[in-house]
């Protein structure tokens, strides 16, 4: 399985840093802790830190990709694992704990801490001034899926708007009383005024297993684990 | 003109068929060889019927009405119809009884996750042949069709449906907390898992014993090592590989978390994996209390392979994608 096409170069390479499993990494906010990771297990990733127009490291076995599509090439088998966040499972699972990616979850990783939270302008709440008079809350996010979740969990009617871009545009404009963002500082909410009313849930980063290589590559990945579990 | 067909389902072409046909005739020929009868159902059963097996995670997606408002549904797998066709047609024959098919099921899709929503299956059912030994024969044929047809890289994931559960009683985790691990585990979610965990009242070692457990994975030697309420846990599957034949043996992981999402599973799982394919050929397990829901209580067991699937595998196989075994 994987981008390696050469199979005596996936098949058990114990040796290497990585048992020769592919891993898919991602790009962005959890790009630089994830090849410091990396560096630490023994990868040469001097050309994963200068390149950030390449995708592929064929000769270290790395992919790289928007974290967003992480579990969609750990799902398939194009990468073994993969490293993702929290926010980007759940919002992948239609329920709770149904409809996720066919993927493992083998460890939490601890860094990338951010909150998914539930914020809305300074001052009285709008949110629950809209919920009372007009029986119905408007709240634009990146996570519809988290966002319905959590509203319909607390019991309350919502339409989720989703945005692609700034989310914090949205309540200033009228457009909605509310949003479900993810926050690490809470800085970008502060600049715009807004405040936190809810905290959602805490998310950081995770690895992943496709759940064939699980079982196939099941030496590589236990030794893997056991070495991320002792740092 | 191009005329659309739902997303999920598609148009067989001669090539394919032709390739396909190929697989289909060799698996329907080991089945018959080993004495199974092949059998045809209507792909249209009543809601009420199938319901019976109680499917939690049924999928039966599709659900039409017909001319006296009765409620019918397109069947998710084989092995529902199946047991209804052994308590309605053979009410009284000795078992076992051995039974293939070769039939489409239908399941509900996410979009574009390139998911089918009509998929082809071959597989066998054999019914009244109690574990260990019924056991042994379903991975036998198995193993003998999957070599039949060529595959080369496989391997058979082995496990037990009552195995996490009989862990939480031997530890004495509490009634109400055995739901929220058995979803985190099903969910395949070991972070999760460990959170829950952390919330009991356990002694450290059973935590540890409860998350360690479920990810251990390999050759037999899993269940020489096993320790304290482990031993007990694996006797089945420790049966069951007693029973297998040598060249079937050195296919099997012995899969201490294995979990299939269908219900009715009560004993030994299982689930065919190939390198060159990132999901599950197929795979099947013991269903020993559902031929009793339609009120001819017998111990069974059964395995379904997803042509398509095994097509995809094959064809990677021949490329030489994927690591070799």
């Amino acid at each position: 399985m994987g981008v390696a096409k050469d199979p005596s170069k996936t098949s058990g390479d114990l040796t290497s840093a990585t048992g020769g499993l592919t891993i898919a990494v991602p790009r962005g906010a959890l790009f630089k802790e994830t090849v410091d990771l990396l560096s630490g297990l023994g990868l040469d990733t001097s050309e994963l830190r200068s390149n950030d127009r390449k995708l592929l490291f064929e000769d270290i076995g790395v992919i790289t990709m928007r974290p967003s599509d992480v579990p969609t090439y750990v799902e398939s088998g194009a990468a073994d694992i993969g490293i993702t966040g929290k926010d980007v499972l759940l919002e992948q699972a239609t329920a709770r704990g149904e409809g996720g990616r066919e993927v493992y979850e083998l460890l939490d990783l601890g860094y990338g801490r951010c909150t998914m939270v539930l914020a809305s302008k300074a001052g009285p709440d709008p949110a629950a001034e809209a919920l009372r008079r007009l029986g119905v809350m408007r709240v634009a996010t990146k996570y519809p899926r988290i966002a319905e979740r959590h509203l319909e969990e607390t019991g309350r009617q919502a339409e989720i708007v989703e945005v692609k871009g700034s989310v914090e545009l949205a309540p200033l404009t009228g457009m909605v009383e509310a949003i479900v963002d993810l926050t690490a500082t809470g800085t970008t909410l502060r600049e715009h005024d807004l405040i936190v009313r809810e905290e959602i849930v805490e998310c950081t980063a995770r690895l992943i297993a496709n759940p064939v290589s699980h079982k196939l590559r099941a030496r590589e990945i236990d030794k893997l684990l056991e070495r991320l579990r002792a740092d | 003109m191009i005329h659309p067909i739902p997303s999920g389902t598609r148009d067989v072409l001669p090539d394919e068929t032709r390739e396909v046909r190929a697989i289909t005739d060799a698996l329907r020929g080991v089945f018959e060889r080993h004495g199974y009868g092949e059998v045809y159902t209507p792909a249209l059963e009543y809601e009420s019927v199938l319901a019976r097996a109680d499917m939690a995670e049924a999928k039966l997606a599709y659900r039409v009405f017909d001319e006296s408002g009765a409620a019918l549904v397109l069947r998710s797998d084989m092995t529902v119809p199946i047991a209804r066709v052994v308590a309605t047609r053979y009410p009284t024959e000795e078992p076992p009884l051995r039974f293939c098919y070769l039939a489409h099921c239908y399941r509900g899709v996410r979009p574009q996750r390139g998911q089918p929503r009509e998929l082809l299956q071959a597989g066998i059912e054999l019914i009244g042949a109690p574990a260990p030994q019924g056991t042994a024969e379903a991975l036998g044929v198995l193993c003998a069709a999957l070599d039949t047809v060529g595959l080369e890289g496989y391997r058979i994931g082995l496990g037990d449906a009552s195995l996490f559960t009989s862990l939480m009683a031997g530890v004495g985790v509490p009634e109400q907390a055995r739901p929220r691990l058995l979803e985190a585990l099903a969910d395949r979610d070991f972070v999760g898992l460990e959170e829950e965990l952390s919330q009991l009242d356990l002694a450290e070692a059973d935590r540890e014993l409860l998350l360690s457990v479920p990810q251990r994975r390999g050759g037999p030697e899993l269940l020489e090592a096993a320790e304290g309420v482990v031993v007990d846990a694996v006797a089945n599957m420790r049966e069951v590989h007693r029973l297998l034949e040598p060249d079937v043996a050195e296919r099997v992981i012995f899969d201490l978390g294995l979990v299939r999402s269908i219900g009715y599973y009560t004993g030994a799982i299982f689930e065919v994996y190939d390198p060159a394919l990132g999901t599950p050929i197929g795979g099947g397990g013991r269903y020993d209390e559902l031929l009793g829901r339609f009120g001819r209580p017998l111990p069974a067991v059964g395995f379904a392979l997803e042509i398509d699937r095994l097509h995809v595998a094959l064809m990677g196989e021949e490329r030489g994608t994927g690591a070799s075994l």
